[in-house]
């Protein structure tokens, strides 16, 4: 099969800064108002589109920060040789405009009606859509058995550090681990996700959780091979890979 | 842009212009291997145009090359894609 397809129907829409919130050194939130904006399911994506004065285009895919039902949010890693995320992290200010269109993607979704376990895996900025699973469940008052692991680098490098704080407990258990360098005193997980931190964590294979991994390409490939080999079914596990560069 | 190592949520929007509805829940077959799963999951890579991969043997499922208001796609690599069309966003 090979041809010429008409393109579908997918409208972009103008987008607002309503507010900029830093969350790292390298990590921003925008909270944008967007006319027309329907609304989305957890993990789902969005596409920025950015046009220069010369009327060159770039595009990006970002993950949504928000829980559906709370004003629409991204939140941004700057990758330094990157063509969007630079301006989106540290130019962008309020009010100021850019093209959007979504929500995007029906693969990475959680349902807040599912009852079944869930297990968040999500190193550096791949915590995004992650988040909008847990705000999603805090905001529907759900108990399920949601478990988030997340690895950093360091304890600075942590987005949304406080809010998890407050979110955990009630049925959400936030595990940390931090690769680089850790805090004096810390007594949390400092390495790489293995086996023996995914079996701590837990759900255990035998609950059947859901499981949601997200993050650099190879922090994606080692955790789901790992949890296949801890028993997991592999259809059971939704991976998003980022790649290195190219924001 | 470099080529990167991606997967089909990364490339939701361009197959949701192109096919008119979301894809990544779409089931693919690869005509290499026979392995069948969803869109979402497998491997892209994005150069000058994409590339769609299985996950399992790394046969080249599907290329699109978008160009303003135009895309080229080769669907030779999937011997079937079942999906559930419906209009809207």
């Amino acid at each position: 099969m090979a041809g010429t397809a008409v393109l579908g129907r997918l409208t972009w829409l103008v987008a607002e800064v309503a507010a900029a919130i830093p969350e790292t050194e390298r990590a921003r939130t925008l909270v944008l108002d967007a006319p027309g904006w329907s609304s989305h399911r957890a993990g789902q994506h969005l596409d920025v589109r950015l046009t220069a004065e010369d009327g060159y285009q770039a595009q990006r895919s970002y993950s949504i920060a928000s829980a559906p039902g709370e004003p629409l949010a991204i939140t941004v890693e700057r990758l330094e040789d990157g063509e969007v995320s630079p301006y989106l992290v540290d130019e962008a200010a309020e009010s100021d405009g850019f093209e959007i269109r979504g929500p995007i993607g029906g693969y990475f979704v959680w349902e807040p009606t599912d009852r079944r376990p869930v297990l968040l895996v999500g190193g550096g900025s791949g915590v995004v859509p992650l988040m909008a699973m847990i705000r999603e469940r805090a905001a529907a008052g759900s108990d399920v058995d949601m478990r988030l692991l997340y690895s950093s680098r360091s304890w600075d490098d942590v987005i949304y550090r406080d809010e998890l704080g407050r979110l955990a407990g009630r049925g959400l258990t936030v595990a940390h681990t931090l690769t680089r360098s850790q805090p004096d005193g810390w007594n949390g997980y400092a390495r790489r996700v293995d086996a023996e931190m995914l079996t701590d964590v837990g759900p255990a294979s035998g609950d059947r959780p859901h499981v949601y991994v997200c993050g650099p390409t190879p922090l994606v490939e080692a955790v789901a091979a790992t949890l296949v080999e801890l028993g997991h079914e592999p259809q059971r596990i939704k991976t998003e890979r980022f790649g290195p560069t190219g924001g | 842009m470099d080529a990167l190592t991606l997967d089909g949520n990364a490339v939701a929007g361009l197959l949701h212009e192109v096919f008119g509805t979301e894809m990544t829940v779409a089931t693919g077959t690869c005509g290499s291997c026979g392995a069948s799963g969803q869109i979402g999951a497998v491997h892209v890579f994005r150069s000058a145009g994409v590339v769609l991969r299985c996950s399992w043997c790394g046969n080249v499922l599907a290329k699109i090359v978008r160009q303003e208001m135009q895309a080229c796609v080769d669907l030779s690599g999937l011997s079937g894609l079942a999906y559930v069309h419906h209009t809207g966003a």
